[in-house]
């Protein structure tokens, strides 16, 4: 039942360079974009997912109760995202299935969040890191679409870009408190950075799915937020005094359903309750 | 004409009802007060509702307690309808619910800060003392809307309902 990945069809570039230049999509050309769609939203819906059910993991065991309520208020923004774009995946496939279903009902295959969310929490100071790291990224890329050319993906991106940019200055401010910290704090922070570090070039990585809806005005460039992104991230870094992490070869393949073992831990959780008894409501 | 005066005074007779719709976790203040509910249309009859917080738990129950306070009110027919756009913001909280919020011990939001970010430049205003003498504890609190804060004169906590 695990969808698959969709191929692009030759027709498709060619409609989308149309549409662009008409600057307006119709519902024939929007057929023709379903699959690449589809995964699209999945990409957007996995990625707040499965980080929103990863600072979960964090409620009653965080380091202060206002680190509690801070991370598990961010998981709970990142779950509504994922609601929402999976809710539209769901639409958009057209074969019966919801966000829930998405959610609870897809093997670990099928999920396409990019690498970085799924990694364990570590410490509080790898909390951190993967969520500066992330909230940055998704705050350019919400920001930018707002002006995406479906109007359902656009209404999503501008109700959530006002909570990612409190998620985004959370996560910086304790970069530097940790960073400008203690000795033993500035070692985790770097650590924390250092080991994520790994997982940020595939956050900004597009593929062919990703291309064809940008030239329809659908998606963005992910390359074109890098730059916005490294800035941003060399400021908190200074800040907090720490050094740009060296680089180490990037691990991609989230897209395309190639991940860690993590992510089948992670997804044994959080599916156990609805797979083992689908027909439980609340 | 005599329809459209009709539909005037039942779409008043729906906003009236849902003026008594508690907010499920601040129940000092109405979903209007709040400005959750965008609108009463009358043809076809349909309460247009918009959720404050993407992850808000509270969306549901708000959804519920109107479907509720309609039905009670003989408004079955009604529709409830939920819409992302416009997002909502916290300039939306009438000035009633603001007050309301004050008397709750709940700091409201700096009004027209709503649309730039969540987190106000502003001190926020003790509403038990007044003093603006007052420093931010928590970025989040205990619902999605709420940060904690502390008065430094009257050393009591509050909570502010956040700028979004």
């Amino acid at each position: 039942m695990a969808p698959s990945l969709p191929t692009i069809q030759p027709g498709d570039v060619a409609n989308a360079e149309k549409a662009r230049a008409g600057g307006s999509f119709d519902a024939g050309e929007a057929v023709e974009h379903h699959g690449a769609l589809f995964d699209y939203l999945l990409r957007l819906g996995d990625d707040s997912l499965i980080l929103g059910q990863r600072l979960t993991e964090w409620c009653g065991h965080a380091p202060a109760l206002e680190i509690d309520l801070s991370l598990a208020n961010i998981g709970l923004d990142l779950i509504g995202q994922a609601s929402l774009f999976l809710n539209l995946a769901g639409e958009v496939e057209g074969k019966g299935r919801d966000g829930d279903r998405l959610a609870f009902h897809r093997d670990v295959l099928a999920f396409r969040n990019c690498l970085l969310v799924e990694q364990p929490n570590g410490d509080f100071a790898q909390t951190i890191a993967r969520q500066f790291l992330f909230s940055t990224m998704q705050l350019s890329l919400f920001e930018r679409l707002t002006g995406s050319s479906d109007h359902r993906i656009a209404e999503i991106a501008a109700k959530a870009v006002k909570e990612v940019r409190y998620h985004a200055e959370l996560a910086s401010d304790w970069v530097v408190r940790l960073g400008d910290g203690t000795e033993e704090s500035r070692r985790r922070m770097v650590d924390g950075l250092d080991w994520f570090w790994r997982f940020v070039d595939e956050m900004f990585q597009s593929d062919e799915i990703e291309q064809s809806l940008t030239r329809a005005g659908i998606a963005v460039d992910r390359a074109e937020l890098r730059q916005g992104f490294d800035a941003t991230v060399g400021n908190v870094l200074r800040d907090a005094t720490l050094p740009l992490p060296e680089y180490p070869r990037a691990l991609t393949g989230g897209r395309i359903g190639h991940h860690g073992e993590h992510l089948g831990h992670l997804l044994a959780t959080m599916q156990y309750l609805p797979r083992t008894y689908p027909d439980a409501v609340w | 004409m005599v329809s459209e005066v009709l539909d005037d005074a039942v779409a008043d007779r729906i906003m009236a009802v849902l003026a008594t719709v508690p907010d499920p976790e601040i129940p000092a203040v109405s979903v209007t007060d709040l400005g959750i509910v965008r609108g009463v249309r009358c043809d076809p009859p349909v309460v247009t509702i918009t959720p404050t917080y993407t992850g808000c738990p509270a969306t549901l129950v708000i959804e519920a307690s109107v479907r509720a306070a309609l039905d009670e009110a003989g408004f079955a027919d009604v529709g409830i309808k939920t819409v992302l756009s416009p997002p909502w913001t916290t300039d939306w909280i009438s000035d009633e619910g603001r007050e309301k919020l004050r008397a709750y011990g709940i700091a409201p939001p700096p009004k027209g800060a709503g649309s730039r970010s969540l987190r106000a430049d502003s001190p926020a205003e003790c509403p038990r003392c007044g003093s603006l003498h007052t420093q931010e504890v928590s970025r989040f609190g205990s619902t999605p809307c709420k940060a904690l804060w502390r008065c430094l004169d009257c050393q009591e906590p509050f909570d502010r309902f956040k700028c979004h």
